[in-house]
């Protein structure tokens, strides 16, 4: 202990900017990485009912495509069953009330209040001021974003009318927004009768819940669902499995990094005391109680920014959970961000990875020191030139793991997961810092005239110093090209992915104007509009095609999906569809009067479809068979669309509500004009009428806010890069101080010391930066074609953003200097006859 | 032969470091060009504290230093910096050499440094001139500790300086070495007129100089020429 303290803790003293700059680095790895499991938590955790609060656990829930047949109550409540059946409509409205004017689209869920016996007592409809059938009650997130009281009236508008409602009480506790009101006002309100969104049972205490489950499914179509409603939750959770493994990855390469770094600083621990650890050994220290010590200085590194990175990361958690909630929203379901939580779990999970980072980071150079050979103070000129006389085997051994990275790009999904994409991706990483070392020297081999040229000593010294500390370049500039091939691969992806969509939404997007009903934009979620709105749009003037679309989210083999109808004329002569295969006409044109449907490219993926296979999907009491007449690119949403004509739909639900109508001007109306017009017809109707540009800048917008906490991912990792530049570069200026001082007495200027430093970093950031971008773009390969195609089934056409990356990588290249700066100025200040005379 | 002006000038110097330690007092000696000065004396007699202020790496706490006629007490860091390019050479002991550079690039450094031009010809005139042309493209850890002091004497000349600063130049060589490095010292007062001052604790050394200043407890005992 006391060999520890002299030997590891007092050097970590005395270089104090060093080890905090280490500190920081582990921290900012560990703090990333706790964040994105937090914020992932807090954004999609919170997927249960809000309405359990009010009317307690429900176990068994029925459901049905297009909506469930009230009728069915009669037939559940005749069973042998001590069950209550409680109908429940569930539906997107606007709120009005308290001190807002502009009101909240909230959901609505309509509940049987006297069923439930909430409005005895002191249920929650309990009351002497206000009829059952005006009476409301409130989530506190409503409440409180509308500043509404317990007593207040509030307005709810539906797709054709609007009602005021007495508040009775406010649910406290909730962090979404919604309004419970009694059924038969829902129905009133929304002109729904006859169908509801779902039935929920609640069993008695003698009931088993498999036994209740078989009559239950024996009382309703086949075709109808009967789940527990954690099977709803964990297929929420199923779906999002995808997206936040590829976000944990993303966050574990800040800590990949970090890992580079501590190997930095324990190496360089061990070049720096190699000839203290050889007298150790001298004088009796067994070779593993110098490996413990270097171990035990890593794992101490490890623990402590471990714990700054819980901090840090519970921090950052709090300000990137919006951003992952806003994804989670547009791409997958409604959900609301939940309040970050930290648990005990986390915490120790977190100081066990980032100290079992450190630790088998440090595991080589420790395992180096323990081998120094007794009384054996080794030169670090020897030590470097082992590293040498390694390149071409390093090499060899990154042949290899480039070679293993192609064949993992081959292999498939496990269980829906592209782990083989990330293995890939692991192995090139692998591959380039075995390449490193020969990279370094032979990028600086020939700049070495062009250094002497343009830089004169500054650039000699610099560009030589780096080769003579090859092993501590390498592994830097492999940490820092690490970084930065994640900015570039993520930002070809993105910006590949950018591009993709913007031309499908060129080929999408014909139409003039695009209507749908007020309520949450959220993903899964189509409001219903009045059935008279087609009628007024036809009849207006101006208007020319009106193509009439019905959408409902479902369930196919478990996951979620849209199921959508249209008018596949229209969209055959207005839009232009791409398919995988066939000719998009001939596929168009067999759709209508059949059932024969076309499906998006990620559906198709996700369930393996291919093109004239049989689907068989429940709509109503039918289980419906379609045949798949093609697949076509899309890119809204990863769970994927099957799209049938409007008439196979309306076969099968003839009152299943229009959702989206896409208005076409006639040639030669004015488009706004046309707009005007149909605001004003339907001003009575709660409404979003968007021109087409609106619509496509809002679908970009949402594109750009869901790779937010992408770009934020990556800022960390290079910064944690920089961090380890900086630390590298003092490392560099510490080790030679004799040399600097050297150069100060042959008549080096300090501002010509100073120049050294920053050309050296400045060459850092040149090597991490050529490195970065090879291995970028090999990594956005695999992203693209890989990774991306296995979680999310999307084609994604290559188009490298590459301005965007030139500017990103130029930026990085001049934080890179600017982390030279403090090294820089240290080094000018060395004390050139004490340097000389100390050392 | 070169008349014998005098390039460097110490006048009743006197230097005390922090915790008052006084490493010289009342220090008075003038180096002419042409002559190989030996500063000898017990370690800790103020050799070394000399010798810096002679190469205007630290100035006297009192007293005056002249180097080339310059008092180095008024210059600042970039004067005392345009002064050791131009008219100082090092040698040390221990050599010194920039292990990541070649023989010739260390040569070569002292004229990067001050932006001259044709360093590189000029660079292997002076390896030509300890005859080690040959040894250009090796690495410092390549040559025999004899080599890198003459490489290291190479360098100290290469930009003609008119004083030539010796800190124990054989102290870490065999005999037989030793004496090859000491000629070299001797021809760079006698051919280049440098004025060469050379902290020694060797006899042979002190040999080839013209004079002898013996050193004790900070100020000069005797001066034998």
């Amino acid at each position: 202990m006391k060999l520890f303290r002299q030997l590891i803790l007092r050097p970590l003293r005395h270089d104090l900017t060093r080890s905090a700059l280490t500190l920081v680095s582990i921290a900012l790895g560990v703090a990333v990485v706790i964040a994105i499991e937090l914020a992932g938590d807090a954004a999609t955790g919170s997927f249960e009912r809000s309405l359990t609060t009010l009317t307690g656990k429900v176990d068994y829930e029925i459901s049905a495509n297009g909506g469930v047949d009230e009728r069915y109550m009669a037939s559940l409540a005749a069973l042998p069953l001590n069950a209550r059946f409680a109908p429940v409509i569930e539906q997107p409205v606007v709120v009005t009330g308290g001190a807002s004017t502009t009101g909240m689209s909230s959901m609505l869920f309509g509940i049987d209040v006297i069923a439930a016996g909430l409005q005895a007592g002191d249920g929650a409809f309990s009351s002497s001021r206000a009829p059952l059938e005006t009476s409301a009650v409130v989530s506190s997130h409503l409440a409180a974003r509308l500043h509404l009281r317990k007593g207040d009236s509030l307005t709810l508008t539906g797709p054709n009318r609007s009602q005021s409602f007495m508040i009775q009480s406010i649910a406290e506790g909730q962090n979404t927004g919604w309004v419970g009101i009694d059924i038969a006002a829902a129905q009133q309100l929304l002109d729904r009768y006859g169908k509801l969104d779902r039935i929920e049972v609640f069993l008695g205490p003698a009931e088993t819940l498999a036994a209740a489950g078989t009559a239950i499914k024996r009382a309703v179509p086949g075709s109808y669902d009967v789940e527990t409603p954690g099977a709803r939750s964990e297929e929420n959770q199923r779906m999002l499995r995808a997206f936040r493994w590829n976000l944990r990855i993303l966050s574990y390469i800040s800590l990949l990094v970090g890992a580079f770094l501590i190997y930095n600083t324990i190496a360089v621990s061990v070049v720096r005391r190699r000839a203290e650890i050889g007298i150790l050994r001298a004088i009796g220290t067994s070779s593993r109680g110098v490996l413990l010590m270097f171990l035990g200085e890593a794992s101490m590194l490890g623990v402590l920014g471990s714990l700054l990175g819980i901090g840090l990361g519970r921090a950052l958690a709090g300000a990137i959970v919006g951003m992952i909630s806003d994804t989670v929203n547009a791409l997958f379901t409604t959900s609301a961000p939940g309040s970050v939580r930290l648990s005990a779990g986390t915490m120790i999970t977190a100081v066990i990875t980032g100290t079992g980072v450190a630790f088998l980071s440090a595991l080589i150079p420790a395992r180096e020191a323990a081998r120094v050979a007794p009384a054996e103070a080794m030169r670090r000129e020897s030590r470097e030139h082992e590293t040498t006389l390694h390149a071409g085997r390093d090499l060899v051994l990154a042949a290899l793991a480039a070679a293993a990275a192609v064949l993992f790009c081959q292999f498939g999904p496990v269980d829906g997961r592209p782990v083989f994409g990330y293995l890939a991706t692991l192995c090139a990483v692998v591959a380039t810092a075995l390449v490193s070392p020969a990279f370094v020297t032979g990028v600086i081999g020939a700049l070495r005239g062009v250094l002497k040229r343009t830089a004169g000593a500054a650039g000699l010294i610099a560009g030589r110093s780096l080769v003579a500390s090859l092993a501590r370049t390498s592994i830097v500039v492999t940490a820092l090209a690490t970084a930065i091939a994640m900015m570039v691969a993520v930002g070809i992806m993105v910006g590949s992915f950018r591009e993709t969509v913007q031309v499908w939404l060129d080929s999408q997007l014909r139409a003039d104007i695009y209507l749908r009903a007020a309520g949450p934009v959220s993903s899964g979620i189509y409001p219903p509009m009045d059935q008279q709105v087609p009628e007024i749009i036809r009849v207006t003037p101006g208007v020319g095609d009106v193509d009439i679309f019905h959408a409902f989210q479902f369930h196919y083999e478990g996951t979620q999906a849209t199921f959508g109808a249209g008018i596949m004329d229209i969209v055959r002569r207005k839009r232009s569809l791409r398919f995988l295969n066939g000719d998009a006409n001939q596929i168009l044109a067999s759709l209508p009067g059949q059932n024969r449907a076309i499906v998006s490219e990620p559906f198709a993926n996700k369930h393996h479809v291919r093109a004239g296979q049989l689907l068989r999907i429940p709509l109503g009491a039918h289980a419906v068979s379609l045949t798949v007449a093609g697949i076509y690119y899309d890119y809204a949403n990863d769970k994927g669309f099957v799209l049938v004509d409007r008439t196979t739909l309306l076969r099968y639900l003839p009152e299943q509500p229009v959702t989206n109508i896409a208005v076409y001007a006639k040639a030669g109306a004015d488009a706004e004009k046309v707009r005007q017009e149909l605001e004003m017809r339907l001003a009575r109707y709660p409404l979003m009428i968007a021109p087409n540009e609106v619509l496509r800048r809002g679908a970009i917008e949402v594109f750009d806010r869901t790779f937010a906490v992408t770009y934020a991912l990556e800022a960390v990792a290079i910064l944690v890069a920089m961090l380890g530049a900086a630390s590298a570069l003092l490392a560099l200026v510490l080790d030679r101080r004799r040399e600097i001082g050297l150069i100060r007495y042959l008549g080096a200027a300090k501002v010509q010391v100073r120049n050294m430093i920053l050309t050296e970093a400045a060459l850092l950031g040149l090597l991490a930066g050529l490195l970065g971008l090879v291995l970028g773009t090999a990594l956005s390969l695999v992203l693209i074609y890989v990774v991306n195609k296995q979680s999310f089934g999307w084609t994604i056409q290559f188009h490298p953003p590459v301005l965007l990356l030139g500017g990103a990588l130029l930026l990085v290249w001049a934080v890179t200097v600017l982390a030279g700066v403090y090294p820089a100025r240290f080094a000018a200040k060395l004390e050139p006859a004490e340097v000389i005379h100390t050392e | 032969m070169f008349p014998k002006q005098i390039r460097l000038s110490v006048q009743n110097a006197t230097k005390t470091y922090e915790g008052g330690v006084e490493a010289l007092r009342g220090v008075t000696l003038d180096f002419a060009a042409g002559t190989v000065t030996a500063l000898v004396g017990r370690s800790g007699c103020g050799k070394t504290t000399l010798l810096n202020l002679c190469g205007a790496m630290d100035f006297p706490t009192s007293g005056e230093v002249l180097v080339a006629g310059k008092l180095t007490s008024r210059m600042d860091d970039g004067e005392l910096t345009a002064l050791r390019r131009t008219e100082i050479g090092f040698v040390f002991q221990f050599f010194q050499l920039l292990p990541s550079l070649t023989v010739l690039e260390n040569v070569e450094l002292p004229l990067l440094l001050a932006g001259a031009k044709n360093t590189e010809a000029t660079a292997r005139e002076r390896l030509r001139w300890v005859e080690l042309e040959g040894k250009s493209a090796s690495l410092p850890w390549q040559l025999s500790g004899g080599q890198m002091q003459r490489v290291a004497i190479a360098r100290a000349l290469v930009h003609d300086p008119k004083i030539l600063v010796a800190d124990e130049p054989t102290g870490n060589l065999d005999t037989a070495s030793g004496d090859g490095v000491l000629q070299l010292i001797r021809r760079a007062a006698d051919e280049f007129g440098a004025a060469v001052v050379m902290a020694t604790h060797s006899a042979e050394a002190a040999a080839i100089a013209d004079l002898r200043v013996r050193m004790r407890d900070g100020r000069v005992e005797s001066v034998d020429a």
